[in-house]
């Protein structure tokens, strides 16, 4: 009897494992996967730009029938895993996403971290890695080391050159003097972005009146900014993260510290920060910025805002949308899961996206803003300045409205 | 005048240090819970005061009244009902260190999971009294201000609770001696009961009065918790006067630190001094030493 009813299960489950490799053969649907950090340190930012990102695209995906392969639309499905902000248990859910879930796609962590540390992994699994919210110098080194990675955030070194072309403008105007205050975050980013800033504001003809780094989760601003207001300078740059960020501006704002030039990093674009301090960021700048008047991308601010309920981020965000369009347009082109098929349909295809069209140069984005500003409750893109719909700053910044 | 203004910001800055520091000197001191959800529940009522003052318009102010009781009752319920049995099998106060730590590790990730679900893992800040105030030359925005002199009204009731009053001496045999403490009559389990209830209620009104000027998400409570052992080890584990007192003192070093030397030093000049406490006086620079 026993016997019997075990050989029936034998049977039964090769039977059914028969029938799932039919159903890879012939798929009724994507699975798309992917470890994120919804616990830990990195939570907060992967919470703002990525992960309503993926969820937004999913839901216009399927709502628009799915994805194209091979004449069929095909759903797209989720696996989710938490990377608890850990590269090793990211590296690892890659793994299983791989080879246990057998997904089709893999979509990135968050971070520049968290991407650095995933790059091997996602190259010797052969799947396309979409390095989009990794920012470091390295990204062109990187791109060359694993071909099937693709960065969106580039090097840092263009953002501390847009910021000086912004700077360097004013000042040849003489609107602005030669002076600036210089505050950063002794961290990754905030520490590639002052190493560049230092060469670029020097070439720009600068002079860094303050250069101080302070230590990640400083929680007291006040003593920074009073160094900073002793110097006398015209503009105040601080390579911050988000919740510094904010502490800087409200620090600045209760000692009336009204530089012509304030400008706050990461975070200056984050919805919180315009829902924090409302009409009184009018003119701060930031890492960021968008073209204000792309119908394409103020549909997107629209969708995300209704489906998610709350704003993008005005950076990283619909980069991220950016990148997943493009992933989608290269799998329907491919027509089918070939994953070094949709690698170098990606390296050399040109697509079109909410940003317009985007040909990633060498693996690289090639539309960064870098700088952007705060004017009349939207963040606009000042640059570089080269872009279709770069604005011209508000200048100086307005006295802090209370 | 620089040095007034340092020691004013200073002193403002390690009010905030003493206020999220007085409630784990009580939870670990007295009960003898190593609290490691304890940054979780500063974060759960930073997100209480947030959605009050947001959803419903009520001022963090007025919603201690709401969150400080609630933590009360909820850490009394807590200790009762999860932490009494971990008191009741341990043999020794190693075993109810380890145990605890094990128990309270599981429920930073039930707060945790909790507060993901709820707000996700996004940032969350608010405005609330961020105008400037001026003291004595210096300017300090209003919210931290309150913060500092809570902190202080809240260490200086405390001390004055424990020392003069007849619960107050209870609780603070048991920090000293549990055993003896049941031999002359106090009853323990109680006593821990209120004191851990009470440090509860005070990382509530903490959290609360913290989430008006610092940005939070809900993955930071281990910030705080480290913040919070610093202060408690360093001042002495139970010590209230300790907590308040070494709290204030940090906020001053790294102040200066961060005016008179470099901002970047702060975190190191923190361990630095808590390396030397740790050799030098083991128990802490208010601590009773160890038996």
């Amino acid at each position: 009897m026993l016997r019997t009813s075990l050989s029936r299960l034998t049977l039964a489950a090769a039977i059914s494992a028969l029938f799932a490799g039919q159903a890879s053969l012939a798929q009724d649907k994507i699975r798309i996967g992917y470890a994120i950090s919804k616990t830990g340190p990195f939570a907060g930012g992967a919470g703002v730009t990525t992960l309503p990102n993926y969820q937004l695209w999913v839901k216009d995906v399927n709502a628009a029938g799915g994805i194209s392969v091979g004449g069929k639309k095909l759903q797209v499905e989720v696996v989710e895993y938490d990377d608890r902000s850990n590269s090793e248990e990211a590296v690892k859910a890659i793994e299983r996403l791989a080879t246990q879930d057998k997904v089709d796609i893999i979509l990135p962590p968050w971070g520049t971290g968290l991407n650095l540390a995933v790059g091997p992994t996602f190259n010797r699994l052969g799947y396309p890695h979409l390095a989009v919210t990794a920012a470091t110098d390295r990204s062109p080194e990187m791109a060359k080391r694993w071909p099937n990675s693709f960065w969106f955030l580039g090097p840092s070194k263009p953002g501390a050159v847009a910021l000086a072309e912004v700077l360097g403008k004013l000042k040849a105007e003489n609107k602005i003097g030669a002076k600036i205050a210089m505050v950063s975050v002794a961290d990754a980013f905030g520490i590639e972005l002052a190493t560049a800033a230092r060469v670029a504001f020097k070439s720009a003809g600068f002079e860094l009146a303050l250069d101080k780094t302070y230590p990640i989760g400083t929680q007291d601003m006040q003593a920074l900014l009073k160094d900073a207001i002793a110097t006398g300078a015209d503009s105040f740059v601080a390579f911050s993260y988000p919740p510094d960020t904010i502490g800087i501006t409200d620090a600045a704002r209760v000692l009336g510290y009204n530089p012509k030039v304030f400008y706050t990093a990461v975070g200056t674009a984050f919805p919180v920060f315009k829902g924090k301090f409302g009409a009184s960021i009018e003119g701060v700048m930031g890492v960021g910025g968008w073209n204000v008047s792309s119908p394409a991308l103020q549909a997107y601010f629209k969708r995300h805002t209704e489906s998610i309920g709350r704003e993008p981020d005005r950076w990283a965000s619909p980069v991220t949308y950016v990148s997943l369009q493009m992933l989608q347009q290269a799998i329907e082109r491919v027509g089918k899961i070939d994953h070094s098929a949709i690698i170098r349909e990606l390296q050399t295809g040109t697509f079109d996206t909410i940003m317009g069209k985007i040909k990633l140069a060498d693996n690289i984005m090639p539309i960064v803003w870098w700088v952007g500003q705060w004017q009349g409750g939207e963040f606009v893109g000042l640059a570089p300045t080269s872009y279709e719909g770069a604005k011209s700053p508000l200048f100086p910044k307005p006295v802090w409205a209370n | 005048m620089l040095l007034i203004d340092i020691l004013i910001s200073g002193l403002v800055l390690g009010g905030m240090y003493a206020l999220i520091s007085m409630g784990l000197t009580l939870q670990y001191g007295v009960a003898r819970i190593m609290n490691l959800a304890y940054g979780e529940f500063l974060v759960g009522a930073a997100f209480l005061a947030f959605w009050l003052y947001s959803d419903l318009g009520i001022s963090p102010l007025a919603g201690l009244i709401v969150a400080v009781p609630l933590a009360f009752l909820a850490n009394w319920a807590i200790y009762r009902y999860l932490l009494t049995p971990l008191v009741n099998r341990a043999k020794s106060r190693g075993q109810l260190e380890v145990d605890s730590i094990l128990a309270t590790f599981g429920l930073l990730f039930i707060v945790q999971g909790v507060a993901l679900v709820a707000f996700g893992g996004q940032y969350y800040s608010y405005g609330y009294l961020s105008v400037p105030v001026s003291v004595l030359g210096t300017t300090l925005a209003l919210n931290r201000l309150i913060a500092f002199l809570f902190a202080g009204l809240i260490g200086i009731g405390l001390y004055l609770a424990l020392t003069r009053t007849r619960t107050g001496t209870a609780i603070r045999a048991i920090a000293i001696n549990p055993t003896a403490a049941s031999l002359v009559a106090i009853d323990v389990r109680t006593a821990s009961a209120f004191a851990f209830a009470l440090g509860g209620a005070l990382v509530a009104a903490g959290g609360v009065l913290v989430s008006m000027f610092l940005t939070f998400n809900a993955s930071m409570g281990v910030v705080f918790t480290m913040k919070a052992l610093i202060v408690v080890i360093v001042g002495g584990v139970g010590n209230v006067i300790g907590a308040l007192v070494v709290g204030l003192a940090l906020g001053v070093i790294e102040t200066g630190v961060t005016r008179l030397v470099d901002p970047g030093l702060t975190l190191a000049v923190t361990y630095a001094l808590f390396m030397i406490v740790l050799l030098i006086r083991p128990q802490g620079l208010f601590g009773s030493p160890a038996r």
